[in-house]
Formats: structure tokens, sequence, C-alpha cells
């Protein structure tokens, strides 16, 4: 047997220069972090403590083979029968009956009870080996799963020979050139409760199952990865009806492709807020405001004008149910149901102590990957409860993973009362590219809405608070007063814009006034002129008349004298 | 006796059946691969013991798993050799080449006839 297997290895490299070649599990997101699959022709251990989803997994693993790949699976199943190993994955979706009976899965129970069984002397595991191969050989398996193998321990006394035998087992496993995975229990100390990953060395990943605050996440490692690089982290990964997807973490490098394309906010008043008209596609926006500033309208303003381009959008709702945000947005003039109905747009909600924070990215990213948006909506991030790195962590990842498939991404965060911002919003503000703030403004009696641009990147933005009303045609932007007494809104603004009305009126009048009285004071001067004009044109009048006088009693006298002279001279 | 198949046509039951178990009759069934030195030894000791023990009212199916391997998921065999008792119930099975005769009357559950040799 050694033989026959060093001569397998050799030709093995021989055929494979380049790097090592591997069978694809067809698990969302399992595939990315181990760069391609498990090592192909070689045996995977599987361990992970009870309820961690290891048959699933491997079960997720053949009926992948068949359906996805062509590549018929063998089970041995050391500890379920095969009809109930169907029924719980049935769960799953996956008809295994009739993968059998199409001949391209087999499922062989082995069963052990040790009560049954008496030692007497030498044996070796040769019936294993005569059943699995005949079961690989029958179908022409290509995959093969052992769960638990270890059983073996609990059913035969003789550890040392299980041992040596099982290290054959493997090798001949690798003989035979068939993709294993073989499952293991987690022990203490150490990945399996036997050790067997001392034989199993290509390739191990561990899957855990934590409770956190109550909340369990289901994690995945990959611990080795002989011959291929891998993804080190722990990532989270879900097991619902969909089957079972894993979300990897975020590439590492922030090389993602970013657009200069600009998509409307949906608010007329807003794009014009924003340099571009609104906001960068691809980028991620962060809407943080008190209860009832209407985060959700603007979200949902957003949303509407995305799918009236005819965009697709996913709104992932954590406080409401769908019913109630269409509902309410009717309110506010948006037909969401008309956009569900076109099948634009698609609502996925769920309590957020549902799962933990990662099986909720988790589940997102699948959602994601299935629905293909060009934009989702978040509402809120702040639903989420758990410690501020997990948040961040996870929240970073949900951005980079919309930003490196060009999705415009809206997150609404529930702000506290008072200025400190929120866990959340302080986690993940330096993750977005904009970030509008509403607030509340209260005085003389009322409540008034103002948003304001906290940043906007890359684009030149008001830096204005402006307000904000909703009506039922959607958000309506309104110009606020800003004056010495700081920024009026609502009735107040009303008012002082009242009193100015008032002021340039008076002033207005004032104006009119005293152009009139001018115009009189210039009547009263041109009268006067008049008067003092006649006056003297009767002056002159009387004047000219004297001088007459003056003349004609002159030519009179002169007549007079000469009439005078002429008597004296001529009578005398 | 000794009936040993050499092919996959292979008797399910002996057709003496209850009646003959009922009156003592051990049905036995020993799983090989191969000609091993731990199956000639295993055959070799059971025939032995059998003689000793059950002579006259015993029957051996040597079952070469080589040849029909398509029988090992029936009798749930994983260790060779497996010696199968069939009969009478409940079913037992001892593994190992059988070279420890005290064990494998304790898990046949054979009460040696007294005054038989032992």
């Amino acid at each position: 047997m050694a033989a026959k297997r060093t001569k397998a290895d050799t030709s093995a490299n021989a055929s494979r220069p380049a790097s090592l070649s591997k069978t694809p599990t067809g698990i969302k997101g399992l595939d990315a972090i181990t760069l391609g699959g498990f090592p192909k022709g070689r045996p995977t251990l599987l361990c992970g403590a009870a309820g961690c989803g290891k048959t699933l997994f491997a079960m997720t693993f053949l009926v992948n083979g068949v359906n996805k790949f062509g590549e018929p699976g063998v089970l041995m199943s050391f500890e379920e029968r095969a009809r109930d190993l169907e029924t719980n994955v049935a769960s799953l979706g996956y008809d295994v009956a009739e993968l059998v009976e199409r001949k391209q899965l087999v499922i062989d129970h082995v069963y052990i009870e040790r009560a049954e069984i008496e030692e007497s002397g030498e044996y070796d595991l040769e019936g294993l080996f005569v059943r699995l191969g005949y079961a690989i050989d029958s179908i022409g398996a290509k995959r093969v799963v052992l769960d638990t193998i270890e059983a073996l321990f609990s059913g035969l006394d003789d550890t040392a020979i299980l041992r040596s035998e099982l290290r054959r087992l493997f090798a001949w496993l690798k003989d035979k050139g068939v993709t294993a995975i073989i499952t293991g229990e987690r022990g203490e100390g150490q990945l399996t409760r036997y050790g067997i990953e001392e034989y199993v060395s290509d390739c191990v990943i561990l899957l855990d199952n934590r409770v956190e605050d109550q909340v369990t996440t289901r994690r995945l490692r990959v611990v080795k990865y002989r011959g291929s690089s891998h993804g080190t982290n722990e990532y989270p990964f879900l097991i619902d009806e969909h089957g079972i997807s894993v979300l990897p973490i975020t590439a590492a490098e922030l090389g993602h492709k970013i657009s200069r394309e600009s998509v409307s906010t949906g608010v007329s008043g807003l794009d014009d807020m924003l340099g571009i008209r609104g906001y960068f596609r691809g980028s991620s926006i962060l809407i943080s405001g008190l209860a009832g500033t209407g985060k959700s309208t603007f979200a949902s303003a957003f949303v509407n004008a995305a799918c009236e381009r005819g965009e697709r959008c996913l709104f992932f709702a954590f406080e409401e149910s769908p019913d109630q945000i269409v509902r309410n947005m009717a309110s506010v003039g948006f037909k969401l149901d008309q956009h569900i109905d076109s099948g634009l747009l698609d609502f996925r909600a769920a309590r957020p102590s549902l799962y933990g924070f990662e099986m909720h990215l988790a589940r997102m990213n699948r959602d994601i990957e299935d629905f293909a948006p060009q934009v989702i909506v978040v509402d809120p991030i702040s639903a989420f409860r758990g410690p501020s790195s997990e948040i961040h962590s996870t929240l970073i990842r949900l951005a980079d993973i919309c930003k490196s498939k060009g999705i415009t991404a809206l997150f609404t965060s529930l702000s506290s009362s008072g200025e400190q911002m929120t866990e959340s919003e302080r986690s993940v503000s330096s993750l977005m590219d904009t970030w509008i703030s509403l607030k509340d403004m209260e005085a003389n009696g009322e409540r008034n809405r103002v948003l304001y641009l906290l940043k906007s990147r890359g684009m030149n933005h008001s830096k204005q608070l402006r307000e904000y009303q909703l009506t039922n045609h959607g958000v309506h932007m309104v110009d606020a007063y800003v004056g010495p007494d700081g920024v009026l809104t609502g009735t107040a603004r009303i008012a002082q814009e009242a009193r100015e009305r008032e002021a340039g009126l008076s002033r207005k009048q004032a104006t009119e006034r005293r152009r009139r009285e001018v115009a009189r004071k210039r009547a009263a001067v041109d009268r006067q002129i008049a008067e003092l004009r006649a006056a003297l044109e009767t002056e002159e009048a009387e004047m000219a008349t004297l001088i007459e006088q003056e003349e004609a009693r002159e030519l009179a006298h002169g007549t007079e004298r000469s009439e005078m002279a002429a008597i004296r001279g001529v009578r005398s | 006796m000794i009936v040993t198949k050499k092919d996959d046509g292979y008797v399910a039951d002996t057709p003496n059946g209850l009646s003959e178990s009922e009156s003592g009759e051990y049905n036995l069934r020993l799983y090989v691969a191969g000609q091993t030195p731990k199956s000639l030894a295993a055959i070799a000791n059971l025939k032995k013991l059998c003689e000793n023990n059950l002579a006259g009212r015993y029957t051996i199916d040597v079952v070469d798993l080589l040849v029909t391997p398509q029988l090992a998921a029936g009798d749930q065999i994983v260790a060779l050799p497996t010696l199968v008792r069939r009969l009478p119930p409940p079913l037992k099975r001892v593994i190992g080449d059988l070279s420890n005769t005290e064990r494998v009357l304790v898990g046949l559950d054979i009460r040696p006839k007294t005054g038989s040799s032992t």
C-alpha cells in the first residue's frame, strides 16, 4: 500500500507543476476564501463542536458536486441513518433521495455498537475499505464524505489498530483520487476528540458556533491549507433554507473602481445642495438623525427615484415591516408598492436580534448577490447591538461589498438626543462618503426639521442649514432664515419674514412721504418765484408807465415852453 | 460442514430455518478479504472451535469481500475478519482472527457442553 501511495503522489506532482488543483465546494464564499475550493484528490478535515453544521456542510459539498459540477459522491455516515440524513438536509432544499435514485449519490450508514461486538485477536478495517471502495466504484464517485469517522473510536477498543488503519485509509483515499471531507468533533485542547488532524493534514477547516449576548453566530476558519494561500480570518456563515453561505471578508486592498456619475437623491432641494446634483454612484451615504426626523423618508425618496430610473433596489428593514414602510411612504407621495410590483424593489425585513450582526451581514451579502441591486438601503444600522469593534468591522465589510459591486448604499442611523454620536455612527462615519445630519430645531413651542451636510467627499456642497418639510408630495426643502439671531425655522421664520416685509413697507411709505413733501416744497418755491416774478413784472409795468408819463410830461413841458416863447417873442 | 462462497451467488439463509436454530443450530458467517494470514488464521481457528464446541450443529459461510464487496454493507462489516452469528438470534459479531477462544465463545454466547473437550 505504501509503495502504491508514493507512486501516486509523484505522478500527481508531476502532472501538477504550477499549483494545487482544487475541487470547488459550490458554497458561496467558501470557494473565495480557499481560492477555489478544497484540495483536489486529498482529504480535508472539517471539525467543530456539536451543532456547528459539519454534516450540512459536508452534504452541501456532495449535493453541489452532483448538481453543479457533475461529480457523484459517497457519504459514509457513522452517526446518522440515511433516512434521517435525507430528512435533515431536506430543510436546505436538497432532494437526496432523488440523487440516490439517479445513482449520483450513495449513502452508507456504518453502524457500530460496542455491545454487539466482541474482539478476539488481530483485525483491521479492511471491511470499511471494501465498503467505501465498492460505493465509490459503483457510481464513479469523485467526492467522499466520512461523517464522523471518530465514531469508530467509541465502537472499537483497540485504538492502536484504529490509528494505523485511519492513517492507511486517508492514504488510500488519496490513491483513489477522491476529494474527501472527514468531519470530526471538536476535542479538548485539540481540533478533534481523537486527534485525527494528525493524519488529515492537507486542509483543516474549523467551524464554530459562538453565543455572545444571547445571539449565536456561526463562524468558519481555514486553519491550514497545505500548498495554497487562503483567507486566514474567521468568517461568519449562514445556514438557512437557501443552503449555506459564507461571508468572505472584503478584499484587503482598497482597489475598487469608482464612478463619477451622480445619482439623484430624490429630493430636488437636496440635489441642489450637493455639488454634483446628487450622490456619487457607488458611494456610501449615511443619514443620521433623531427619531421622527424622516430618515426613512429620505431613504425612500432615494429608492423611489432610483426605481423611477429603472434601477433595482434592495431595502433591508430592521425596524418596520415592508407593509408598514409602503403604507407610511405612501403618505409622503412615494408609491413604493408599484416598484415592488414591477420587481425593481424588494424588501428584506428581519428583527436585528434574529441573528448576530455578522449573520445579518452574511445574509445581506447573499441577498445582494441574488438580487443584484444597484441601490441598497439599510434602515437603520443603529438597530444592531453589539461590541462596537464588531459593528465597525462588519459595516466596513458591507460598505466594501457594495463599493466593489458599484452599489450605492444608503444607511440610516438613529441618533440619541443631544450632540453625541451613537456608537454605530461614530464607528461608520469614516466609511461614509456623504453624511447628512437631520436635526430637530425646537423653539417658540414648535419643532422644525433642518438638515445639513456633515460631509460629502469629492464634491463641493452647501454648508448651510436647510429646513425641510415632509409634504404629501415628497420632501420639500425650504430656505432657512439665517439672521443675527441664528437660524429661524417654522413659524418663527414666517414671523420674521412678515416683520421684514412690514419694515420694508414702512420704509417704502416713508420714502413716498418724503418724495411728496419735496414735491410740495418745490411747488411752493415755484409758486413763490412766480409771485415774485409777478410782483417784479407789476413794478416794471408801473415803471414803464411812469417813464411814459414822464416823457409825456417832458414833451408837454417842452411844447408849452416853446409855445410860451413864441408867444413872448412874437407878441413882444 | 464448511461452505465457502467464492462468487456472488450467496445463499441468504439456511433452508432449515428456525426449527433447527431453536434446536441449537448455529448459522455462522465469516467475512474475510482475500487469503491473508489473518483470514486463514480466522478460518482455522473457527473451524477448530466449532468442532470442539458445536460439533454437528453448525454451518459456516465464508464470504470473501474481495469477491463480493456489495455484501459488506448489509451485515455492517467494518473490521475484518468478522464472524457473524446469524442464528440463533440475536445477531452477534466477533472481530479479529479468533485466536482468543474464550472471547469468541463469549461473543457467540456458546455455553460449552459439559463433558465436551475444552
